[in-house]
């Protein structure tokens, strides 16, 4: 230590020039150099804190925050997104269901109508066709009747007939009689 | 050895290799940039014109980088976000919360090593962290502001630092001694390791330079060159890290003195 020392003092009264400090000597120990170093590191330093402070690290400290800030936006913003489409289709799910019992009721609504419709028709057909039955069956019967009394008479003539050809008193009454007899007799 | 010594030993070996000119430390020179005076404390000088070259960087780094304020940022201002958010991150998980006050000094400290290692790398260029007088400046302004920082905040309990509470009782003197050593040694070995380190790599890369002049070796040389100047820049970012870190380290000291 003492040598470089020794050195560097040489150094110094040889006109600290830059061929004599370019001796074989350490720049490093050339304490002559020493102030103007020290110096200019302080005025660096200074002029580094006072850019650090003063503008680059709130303005970096604030694109930062504000950077978190926009992601977690983003991220809530996707969240209320997702809840929505959620809903949405939830939405979506009752309208389809609701449109679906809607359908139901309508077509089982329609076909009550028109089943209550048919049921009328058909008992109006019902009734119309009792109708024309009874209506049919009281003719016939009254055909039958007439043929009765047509197939009475006739007889009543032929048994007449019969009777006066074979000689005998025809007496109306008792033909009569017998004709009735003998068909009721015939009829059921 | 006086100086003659040297010269005439440098001489001899310059002799021997055939017109080798070893100059090794001429780099480290500091003179002035214009004229030729003595270099008084005001002089402008290479230290000057680099130093302001690394303002000059961080400026346009910090500040012009990152005059968009970009959400999305720009590779420049991506790489500020990058340095602020790595010490940043440093300064938080070595002394906590409590140290994040004293993040923009810490900052500071670690931009200008770091710009004035990589601008030290610049072939012909001047490697202010090469000086001890550089880097001493650094480590003590480090050394008393956390001395003093240790006494303001914990007045004298900031002693129990020397005083290891968990060893035995007849050791704790011991301890106390050794423990008191390496707390003045901090200054000595904080700055020696930067200035050192950039000193040794410079001078190295330029020896070689030197066997380049010899024909049968530049190929080697050259490699050599290039191998150590990788080297190199690996240095210069670890030495600025280490500084770094070793700052937030005493800090802590600092701001929670107990063990």
């Amino acid at each position: 230590m003492a040598q470089t020392t020794e050195a560097a003092e040489g150094l110094d009264q040889a006109a600290t020039g830059a061929e004599a400090a370019g001796g074989p000597g350490m720049p490093q120990l050339d304490f002559s150099t020493f102030p103007n170093q020290i110096f200019w590191l302080v005025v660096t330093l200074v002029a580094i804190y006072l850019v650090l402070s003063r503008v680059a690290l709130p303005r970096i400290g604030a694109i930062l925050a504000e950077r978190t800030g926009t992601i977690s936006n983003d991220i809530a913003a996707a969240e209320d997104l997702k809840l929505r489409t959620q809903e949405a289709e939830a939405a979506y799910q009752q309208a389809l269901a609701d449109a679906r019992s809607e359908a139901n009721k309508i077509a089982e609504e329609t076909r009550a109508t028109i089943q209550a419709e048919l049921d009328k028709e058909l008992a109006t057909a019902d009734e119309q066709i009792g109708a024309k039955t009874a209506e049919s069956e009281k003719a016939i019967a009254e055909i039958r009747a007439g043929a009765m009394d047509a197939v009475h008479e006739v007889a009543t003539d032929v048994a007449r007939e019969i009777v006066t050809a074979l000689g005998g008193g025809a007496d109306d009454a008792a033909i009569e009689a017998a004709v009735t007899e003998r068909m009721k007799g015939q009829d059921r | 050895m006086g100086t003659t010594d040297v010269a005439t030993e440098t001489d001899a070996h310059g002799g021997e290799e055939g017109g080798l000119v070893f100059h090794p430390l001429d780099q480290f020179i500091v003179e002035p940039l214009f004229g030729d005076g003595p270099i008084h404390w005001y002089t402008i000088t290479n230290v000057t014109l680099w130093m302001a070259l690394a303002v000059l960087c961080i400026f346009g780094l910090l500040v012009l980088g990152t005059s968009r304020r970009a959400t999305i940022p720009s590779r420049l201002q991506s790489v500020a976000e990058l340095a602020y958010g790595f010490v940043h991150k440093m300064v938080e998980d070595v002394t906590g919360k409590e140290g994040l006050k004293y993040f923009p000094y810490i900052f500071t400290l670690f931009l200008f090593i770091v710009f004035a290692n990589f601008l030290g790398l610049i072939p012909t260029s001047f490697a202010t962290t090469s000086h001890i007088a550089v880097t001493a400046v650094l480590a003590l302004a480090v050394f008393l502001t956390v001395s003093v920082l240790g006494f303001v905040l914990n007045g004298a309990k900031f002693l129990s630092l020397f005083w290891v509470s968990s060893a035995p009782l007849a050791l704790r003197p011991i301890l106390a001694i050794i423990e008191l050593i390496s707390y003045f040694v901090r200054p000595v070995s904080h700055s020696i390791r930067l200035g050192g380190n950039i000193m040794a790599g410079h001078a190295v890369m330029k020896v070689f330079a030197g066997f380049a002049a010899i024909a049968a070796v530049a190929p080697l040389s050259v490699v050599a060159i290039t191998a150590i100047y990788g080297l190199e820049v690996l240095v210069s970012f670890i030495q600025a890290y280490v500084f770094t870190i070793l700052t937030c380290v005493y800090l802590r000291d600092a701001l929670h003195p107990h063990h």
